[in-house]
């Protein structure tokens, strides 16, 4: 694999609060390759959508990116560039789009002003040549009549196009990476599966680094080649999409895919991760998993297990010990069938 | 959990104990680490006891002077004691909550709003202001209205004897701004109480009924708001007589539209909420909608509507005074003092500015809390 | 566990209406929403929420109610509850047609037809406790005899996997899974027979939403629920549901059983929704009918088969674009809408 593209190391994005500090993104790091897709899925509050701002630093107080976190883009560290660096950077080099389509663009613009913008802060372009190069994302992302589209308002758009002009906006720049923050979520099944698409063979078309954030196992697996999964501000499982689904190593992976209702089949019954998360004010000690953890021992308790380097890896105990693997979730979901 | 078994134990060695945190209120706050209420009840008390010792004998003469606001004063004094005592035995010896109870949305934003400091200032303020309008007689040793011997106290400047100095008549400047108080203080109170309660219960109405109730509501409350205030201020007063009375009532029905129109717009995304179509679907009459589910969590707003507005209103008052429209002398108010201080600025500059003071520092308190209110209730915040 | 909510529920299901029948029918059911503009309110449009929907719901089954969002099974929901009321149509609930209940009967219809929202958030007044909340619904429809109400809330709490001490606590207390145990609790109060659960589990996590599923499940053998189940999300209507009804437009377009809905859908609408649907074990290589366009705006509804500008079925011809597709009776109890079947 050639050099990556983006690299997160040890990103850790606290949240100073007068109740206390809010460890919202503790420690996690992966790489990107140019043309790679990561899929990063974990459930809300997991971190997933701070861990994305933290490497555009769109962190606002009380929330900061603490001292030994490391982002660097090809060579260059984000982490140490100022606020003006920062700016070039944003919607330039890196872009990123929202979940909500409704909200993310300004309704009193049109839609072609609002990608031209980008353009004109970013290329110095000038209108005509600004408004030629957007009609021309419009078309890229498959809008119909993009010279008359341009000069529409949003609320003139319905979701989907809004989200396909929403890409065009992020992708204006040729941005090396684009961060997709689950950007289908608020869409209609049949129109997430236009944009999942499009999305696909627009990275596949422009060679960029995608990071598709989502809670939806499903879409993560469809878009994904490699996959990261959090949970409690922390990387738990790592590896390809393949390999993840397939044979997930951690219990909380293994877990979540077990609690998706599947449209293939129907299962007796789902399986249940029991409890909640806990608060990110008080993460459990030990593993942070281990009070939802059918496989949980005293270890579990008392020590963190580390997330290994590799590619393919796990933050469980189990890797240590696979011995205990024997129960797990089928045991707990007999024992709640009783 | 901390808090709660620290508590148990207070109670295990302490239980009724007469310590000393039983006699000096604040105490009990204090020695449980809560700085500020404890310095606020503590405060309060020193200064109960020091207007008692300070002025024993206008306390005293309550019982042989028969009149009603020396009575009030004793109540206030008296009353005040006894409600910081009480917190803070209940501190002290109260039992430790049984269940886990929950926090309330009021609970979190009273929070909310002690972490701001400078709202907190201005609720101080408020507090002592109030305070004072009802200790009085008990404040000062002089009469607001009675006048000596004009020769020998007329325009004294500011003095250990007079602290804001005397006006043309001789009359006390400080004894007149204290009772000009209860008249700026009251009139705001009720003025506001009206508004409120009149525009609740139409802004509520009118939104959760909509059609036709809402039409005809709404362009009714536009009327009223389109028709000129002050003007109707002075067609009313030059009606009738200009009296307190009046001027509450024309300002509490002028001022009401306003609220209703806040309310209003409210109870029409609240009524949008699923809550509010769950207790339809449970079949629940609608004033029990309205008033249980809807109106409480309008609130809000309203409350930080009313406290700006009282804010204005005693701006209002002062104005109406200041042009003798309102309070008419020898009452003092704080337009009227103004006003009577206004031809001897130049020799007198205390009696004009010292009232003048006191409207700025009372607006200023409203206002303050009413941005703090303002942040602290902001649904945005939470849900 | 037999607790006195199961008791009372059981015996007021035997003392109340027939027992024969389908539990809920609805016929023809219309609704339209006016688009008022200008100063006086004059109509200058009508959105076509809900355009002519028929189907039956049995005693204890589950139908779950499919579509994407604007095709009008909120609406239908809504209109099932008398929430709302019908342009034109009936719904007839146990016999009884429920336009003709005076204030009194529908009084005694909330109690057997209950709601459960999709905002956990939204769907709880922030200001009341837990415990207030039910208390009022208990008390509002007399039944909480004296005393009996602290024990009766303690009751649905366990009922719905919550404890007892919950009931002093604030809506923003909770997560949001046990925000929505608490709002079927509240539905549950008065024991309905009949529940419209609102996409009750779409805005969850997924360990969360696995949790409220199952327990959705539980409750309805407990207390011989009839659900009506309204979402979005295929997966999860495969889980749970007894019969489906697909939706398009503000009409039903197909409907028959869960299993063989699954297997083999007959509507080309169906079948393009189902194959959109992201599933982690297909990975990368299943095929998907790829749709074109956007669904049309309810306001402005296309003639003909409400689907034509979308539909991939390669026979479409003139007759999908003018003349309205009916829901016609097929072989194995299915219906379904389209002139190509």
């Amino acid at each position: 694999m050639s050099a990556p593209l983006l690299r997160v190391e040890n990103l850790r994005t606290y949240f100073h609060t007068a109740e206390g500090v809010v460890r919202a993104v503790d420690g996690v790091s992966f790489t990107l390759g140019p043309g790679e897709t990561l899929g990063i899925v974990g459930e809300s509050g997991c971190g997933k959508t701070v861990a994305c701002l933290s490497i555009l630093r769109l962190i606002d107080p009380p929330g900061r990116i603490e001292p030994d976190s490391r982002i660097s883009l090809r060579d260059r560290d984000l982490t140490a560039a100022s606020e003006g660096e920062m700016r070039s950077v944003r919607g330039n080099e890196i872009s990123m789009i929202f979940q909500e389509p409704m909200t993310s663009l300004n309704p009193v613009w049109t839609i072609g002003d609002q990608i031209a913008e980008a353009l004109r802060t970013h290329r110095s372009a000038r209108p005509a040549e600004a408004r030629r190069r957007a009609a021309e994302m419009l078309r890229l992302v498959g809008i119909p009549n993009p010279e008359q589209r341009l000069d529409e308002y949003p609320h003139q758009f319905s979701g989907g196009m809004r989200q396909r002009a929403m890409i065009a906006m992020a992708l204006a720049c040729d941005p090396s990476v684009l961060i997709a923050d689950e950007p289908t979520t608020a869409l209609d099944v049949t129109i997430q599966a236009e944009i999942l698409d499009l999305l696909a063979r627009l990275q596949e078309q422009l060679g960029m680094g995608l990071i598709f954030v989502s809670h939806d196992l499903g879409i993560i697996a469809q878009i994904a080649d490699r996959v990261i999964v959090m949970y409690a501000g922390q990387v738990v499982e790592s590896g390809t999409a393949d390999e993840l689904f397939g044979r997930p190593r951690h219990p909380y992976s293994e877990g979540l895919l077990r609690a998706t209702p599947r449209v293939g089949r129907r299962m007796r019954r789902l399986s249940v991760i029991p409890g909640s998360v806990a608060s990110p004010k008080r993460w459990p000690p030990g593993c942070r998993f281990h009070p939802r953890c059918p496989y949980a021992w005293s270890r579990c308790r008392e020590d963190v297990p580390p997330l290994p380097g590799e590619a393919r890896a796990s933050r469980c105990w189990l890797e240590e010990e696979p011995a205990r693997r024997t129960g797990g979730w089928d045991e707990l979901a007999l024992a709640e069938d009783h | 959990m901390n808090e709660a078994s620290g508590r148990a134990e207070d109670r295990a060695d302490g239980g009724r104990a007469l310590t000393a945190a039983a006699f000096i209120p604040g105490l009990a706050h204090l020695r449980r680490g809560r700085r500020r209420a404890g310095l606020s009840l503590l405060g309060l008390a020193l200064a109960m006891l020091a207007v008692l010792a300070f002025s024993f004998d206008r306390v005293a003469s309550t019982f042989t002077a028969g009149r009603v606001d020396y009575w009030v004063a004793m109540l206030t004094l008296a009353g005040t004691l006894a409600a910081a005592w009480g917190v803070s035995l209940r501190a002290e010896w109260g039992r430790p909550r049984q269940r886990a109870e929950g926090t309330s949305q009021w609970a979190i934003a009273w929070r909310e709003f002690n972490r701001n400091r400078v709202a907190v200032l201005g609720l101080f303020l408020m507090c002592g202001l109030y305070l004072a309008t009802l200790l009085a007689p008990y404040l000062t040793s002089y009469e607001p209205n009675a006048i000596g011997d004009i020769a020998a106290t007329r325009h004294l400047p500011p003095s250990l004897d007079h602290l804001m100095g005397t006006d043309k008549f001789g009359r006390d400047v400080f004894t007149r701004v204290l009772y000009g108080a209860r008249i700026s203080l009251s009139i705001g109170f009720v003025a506001v109480s009206i508004s409120v309660t009149l525009g609740t219960v139409v802004g509520a109405v009118s939104g959760y009924f909509g059609g036709a109730v809402d039409t005809v509501l709404m362009r009714f409350v536009d009327m009223l708001i389109s028709f000129p205030r002050l003007v109707l201020l002075i067609t009313v007063i030059a009606l009738f007589e200009p009296s307190i009375f009046t001027v509450i009532v024309v300002l509490g029905l002028t001022l009401w539209p306003a609220t209703a129109r806040i309310v209003r717009g409210e109870v029409l995304s609240l009524r949008e909420r699923e809550f509010v179509e769950a207790a339809r679907a449970l079949g629940l009459a609608s004033p029990r909608i309205i008033f249980r589910h809807i109106v409480p969590n309008v609130l809000g707003p309203v409350i930080v509507a009313a406290t700006l507005g009282l804010g204005n209103i005693i701006l209002i008052e002062a104005g109406l005074s200041f042009l003798g429209l309102s309070v008419q002398p020898p009452t003092p108010s704080w337009g009227n003092i103004i006003d009577g201080g206004r031809e001897y600025l130049v020799q007198a500059w205390w009696v004009s500015t010292f009232p003048g003071l006191a409207i700025v520092v009372t607006v200023v308190a409203f206002n303050l809390i009413g941005d703090g209110l303002r942040d602290a209730l902001d649904p945005r915040l939470r849900i | 566990m037999a607790s006195d909510i199961d008791r009372r529920a059981s015996a007021e299901r035997s003392a109340a209406g027939t027992t024969h029948g389908p539990l809920v029918l609805v016929e023809g059911l219309v609704k339209h929403f006016p688009i008022r503009t200008g100063l006086l309110g004059r109509e200058a449009g009508r959105v076509h929420a809900v355009d002519g929907v028929s189907f039956e719901i049995q005693r204890g089954e589950t139908l779950a109610l499919v579509g994407e969002s604007g095709c009008g099974k909120t609406t239908t929901g809504r209109l099932l509850l008398w929430l709302l009321e019908p342009t034109a149509g009936r719904v007839v609930f146990d016999g009884q047609d429920v336009s003709s209940f005076d204030r009194l009967g529908l009084r005694a219809f909330r109690r057997r037809a209950q709601i459960i929202f999709q905002d956990p958030f939204g769907s709880l007044n922030p200001r009341m406790t837990v415990g207030s909340v039910l208390r009022e619904v208990l008390q509002v429809h007399g039944i909480a005899r004296r005393g009996t109400a602290e024990r009766q809330i303690s009751e649905l709490l366990d009922a719905v996997g919550l404890h007892a001490d919950d009931a002093s606590k604030y809506p923003h207390e909770f997560s949001g899974g046990q925000r929505q145990r608490i709002g079927i609790a509240r539905a549950l109060a008065v024991q309905p027979e009949f529940v419209v659960a609102d996409e009750p589990v779409s805005a969850l996590d997924v360990s969360v939403q696995a949790q409220v599923l199952n327990l959705l499940v539980d409750l309805q053998r407990r207390f011989s629920l009839t659900y009506l189940f309204i979402t979005h999300d295929l997966s999860v209507v495969r889980q749970i549901a007894d019969r489906v009804a697909v939706m398009y437009l503000g009409r039903v377009v197909e409907l028959r059983d869960c299993e063989a809905l699954f297997q083999g859908p007959l509507h080309p609408y169906t079948q393009a929704l189902l194959s959109a649907v992201p599933d982690p074990e297909a990975g990368t290589d299943r095929q998907r009918i790829a749709l074109s366009g956007e669904v049309a705006s309810p306001a402005n509804p296309p003639p003909g088969c409400p689907f034509h500008p979308r539909c991939p079925h390669p026979g479409k011809d003139e007759t999908c674009s003018c003349v309205v597709p009916p829901l016609r009776a097929l072989n194995g109890g299915a219906q379904a809408a389209c002139h190509k079947i």
